[in-house]
């Protein structure tokens, strides 16, 4: 049997209820993520008295620092299997992906291993947002000006 | 009322991501880089804003946001310097996430061993 051929029957046998759940976790701790940023964007525009732009971008950060510490003491990759989109989707996922393939090849060495490896998965976010981007703006610029 | 927001709107996001994971043959890669390029087709048509009016900081954690932010900041380095601008500005907003994500990811690879 193919790969394929038994993907598509794990997916058949699957249970319309585990998918459900599947969605509901996602959902609610998706969520979370969203209300963890909002109090770490409250307690830096309140008690820091930072402007809005910089709270935003720290915040982002904050959030980055958070979830690759939690990759590389161990929690985060049980966590993801779990939530799987719900922590996936967030910025949360791309710091989980760039510490964990460094994690993992950091035993090929520096160069071949960590830098070789280092944007594995989270490259494809970086290439194609720049590449739609940088066409958007193109049709933006062209057709209205 | 703000956390309210955020919630639903992050929850929303990732539901949907959840969604077409189930329901589909595409990875987590395709669905964060097709996200991202979504997030930056909803800059361009203007309805990124009204997410980030609604959503706040909300609107700002989603893979999605990224997509925005380089949109963003290509077409405003166009206005200040033309074509150059949209190449010299194109990761100015986007800096701070990919710039952290590589220096705590590098700091911590030094410290810490795989798990496994």
């Amino acid at each position: 049997m193919k790969q394929e051929e038994y993907q598509e029957l794990v997916k058949q046998l699957t249970p319309k209820e585990k998918r459900l759940s599947h969605a509901l976790i996602a959902f609610v701790s998706g969520g979370m993520v969203g209300v963890f940023s909002t109090l770490v964007y409250e307690i830096l525009t309140t008690t820091f008295a930072l402007g809005k732009s910089s709270a935003t971008i720290w915040t982002v950060i904050i959030l980055i620092g958070v979830s690759s510490l939690l990759t590389a003491l161990g929690f985060f990759d049980r966590w993801v299997k779990k939530c799987q989109c719900g922590l996936i989707i967030p910025t949360s996922g791309f710091a989980h992906s760039v510490t964990s393939s460094a994690l993992d090849y950091k035993k090929d060495g520096l160069i071949t291993g960590l830098g070789a490896n280092f944007f594995k998965l989270a490259g494809s976010v970086i290439l194609y947002g720049i590449i739609s981007a940088f066409l958007l703006t193109v049709i933006k610029v062209v057709f209205y000006g | 009322m703000t956390y309210l927001n955020s919630f639903l709107f992050v929850g929303t996001i990732c539901l949907i991501g959840q969604l077409i994971l189930d329901n589909t043959k595409l990875t987590p890669g395709h669905i964060t880089s097709l996200f991202t390029a979504l997030g930056a087709l909803l800059s361009f048509l203007g309805i990124y804003k009204l997410f980030i009016d609604w959503a706040g900081i909300g609107a700002s954690i989603p893979i999605t946001s990224f997509g925005n932010l380089l949109y963003q900041s290509c077409y405003e380095g166009y206005k200040m310097n033309g074509i150059l601008g949209m190449f010299t500005h194109l990761l100015g907003g986007t800096s701070g996430g990919i710039s952290s994500a590589i220096i705590f990811a590098t700091i911590l690879t030094v410290i810490f061993k795989a798990r496994d």
